[in-house]
């Protein structure tokens, strides 16, 4: 299944990718390949078989609504290339 | 050509949970910022979101309450873009198997009665907020909202009007607030509505091409921005030209709405399964559990008000429209009040004041059952009409029964013919000329006479028996 150049270039917006022309042409191949590996499993006969979206079958894990104590400000924003005393900062946001 | 307009609506509601729907941080508003969060709620590597239970019996109940099948079988998706609000570069949300769906909403709009139907109602996490300060070069990000639940309501496209659209907001705001799973702020932003608007011509079954308003954060701007847009919408259709699928920004400083072309990423969220997060069975015993949690409802309250207390429609609407007020109501009729008087004092005197005051009813100092004390000395004419204004004002003021303060202050109505008929002498007595003049056939200085009457008698005669007497008196 060939992915297209246009469809490489969608895919590459959607994950804030800038690719050189050259790597479109590597990652499209590439991609192309994976999905040709994937496409095998239709050859599967699944009917009668209900979609699994879950292997383990466990279902209803739920939590109480009662507060614990959160991170503090300082370790937080640790992990964060830039901020502030309070605020993470990032590139202005166009409005 | 007559046009007529499609709405449909689709409505974020935050919901009353003291934590977080994936984790134990709390949803405290207006704290300090970045001081409610967790490596769940703000996208660390490793961590396991788990569902918050009672975020879940909240989006039941508000099921139930909109005449919706919840599913007994539902799952989280994930729903994948980026922006600086939102720390995993997807948010946990539900797609094609939403908790509700099928439901309807009854709203009276213009006197006319009509059910809007309810697409599915969903749950979801909050992002987090972005602050934009100055000509800098930066933004700043708060994630203490990251990860507060959310339920998205999608109505079906069966408004018509800007009016129906506001009555089916209120509506399903009273149903929230009575529920107890949203505050139903709008101005906070617990309570935000997008809408889908179309045109078309009157008759017409096909839809027209459909626009997107974001930001409506008020009962008025909901009217005012989807009149606009309507408005809008038929003169490009007018002029010749052709309606573009697209966004629109509602901007409440120039009363229009404008378009984020340009602006906006092509929508494509990739919608998967969320395997971080098992599916969710709603087992009949369950369901049948939370709906004998649920209250009596806006629409059956205020129907059994009208049966059972004989007050108007319109009384029971607005009695109705808040749970606290309609308990007040009961309370007071419980204790004794006449339904329609109390009706007729909370509407007029109780409302207005705490209006004036800027308080709500659960704060008000009067007690329902001093409303109904009041009620009973008024009925029974110890107090008049008149009287009644101050002595309400005095328990509002003292927090005193009416009985005392009617005692205390000497408020009891005259009703004594002898003692009105003094006072009636005294006042023709005093003013011949006025007398003269009305006898001759200027009739408006009756209401002269008894204001002097009053006066004399510090509003304390009845004024049935003045008139009476007055009448005799000058014929």
């Amino acid at each position: 299944m060939k992915i297209t150049k246009k469809e490489i270039e969608h895919i590459a917006t959607l994950a804030r990718l800038n690719l050189t022309e050259e790597e479109k042409e590597l990652f499209g191949s590439q991609l192309s390949s994976i999905l040709d590996y994937v496409e095998q499993l239709n050859k599967l006969d699944t009917k009668g078989i209900e979609p699994t979206s879950h292997v383990i079958s466990l279902n209803n894990v739920m939590r109480e609504d009662t507060a614990v104590s959160s991170l503090s400000v300082e370790d937080a924003l640790k992990n964060c290339p830039s901020h502030t005393e309070k605020f993470y900062r990032v590139p202005k946001i166009i409005e | 050509m007559k046009y007529e307009a499609v709405i449909g609506l689709e409505v974020h509601a935050q919901m009353l949970t003291d934590t977080k729907i994936f984790c134990g941080c709390s949803t405290k508003f207006g704290s300090e910022p970045n001081t409610q969060t967790c490596p769940v709620c703000i996208g660390m590597p490793g961590v396991l979101p788990v569902l918050n239970k009672k975020a879940l019996e909240f989006a039941i109940k508000t099921g139930l309450a909109t005449n919706c099948n919840i599913s007994t079988f539902s799952r989280f998706a994930r729903k994948n873009y980026f922006y600086p609000d939102l720390p995993k570069g997807y948010q946990i949300s539900q797609y094609e198997l939403p908790i509700c769906e099928h439901g309807f909403i009854e709203i009276t709009s213009e006197g006319n009665a009509k059910k809007i139907g309810i697409t599915r109602i969903h749950m979801e996490e909050d992002a987090g907020k972005n602050i934009h300060e100055g000509n800098g070069n930066y933004s700043y990000v708060d994630l203490n909202r990251a990860g507060v639940p959310l339920m998205e309501i999608v109505s079906e496209p069966d408004i018509r009007t800007p009016l129906e659209a506001v009555e089916y907001m209120k509506k399903l705001r009273t149903i929230l607030r009575y529920l107890g799973v949203c505050d139903g702020n709008m101005e906070q932003g617990s309570l935000r509505c997008d809408a889908n608007v179309s045109v078309r011509h009157k008759g017409e079954k096909e839809l027209g091409t459909k626009v997107e308003i974001k930001n409506i954060n008020s009962f008025k701007f909901v009217e005012k921005a989807l009149e606009y847009e309507i408005k809008r919408q038929i003169k490009v259709i007018e002029d010749g030209g052709r309606i573009i699928q697209e966004t629109r920004l509602w901007d409440s400083d120039k009363g229009i709405t404008e378009s984020m072309r340009g602006k906006e990423e092509a929508h494509d969220y990739r919608y998967f399964p969320e395997p971080d997060l098992v599916p969710i069975i709603i087992a009949e015993e369950w369901l049948n559990k939370i709906k004998k949690t649920l209250p009596e409802l806006p629409d059956i309250k205020r129907n059994r008000f009208i049966k059972t207390y004989g007050i108007t429609e319109s009384d029971a609407e607005l009695l109705t429209s808040e749970k606290s007020l309609a308990e007040w109501f009961e309370d007071a009729v419980t204790s004794g009040g006449n339904p329609k008087l109390v009706a007729n004092w909370i509407k007029g005197d109780l409302l207005r004041i705490l209006n004036e005051e800027n308080k709500t009813i659960e704060q008000c100092p009067i007690k329902p059952s001093q409303l109904a004390g009041m009620l009973k000395l008024l009925e029974d004419g110890t107090i008049s009409g008149k009287i009644a204004k101050t002595v309400f004002e005095d328990i509002y003021k003292t927090g005193k029964d009416a009985a005392v303060i009617v005692k205390e202050k000497g408020l009891v109505q005259i009703t004594n013919t002898d003692e009105i008929e003094k006072a009636v002498d005294e006042v023709l007595l005093k003013n011949p000329d006025e007398v003269e003049r009305y006898k001759s056939g200027d009739k408006k200085l009756l209401g002269f006479f008894v204001g002097q009457i009053m006066k004399i008698t510090r509003g304390k005669a009845n004024p049935q028996l003045v008139n009476e007497i007055l009448n005799k008196k000058l014929s």
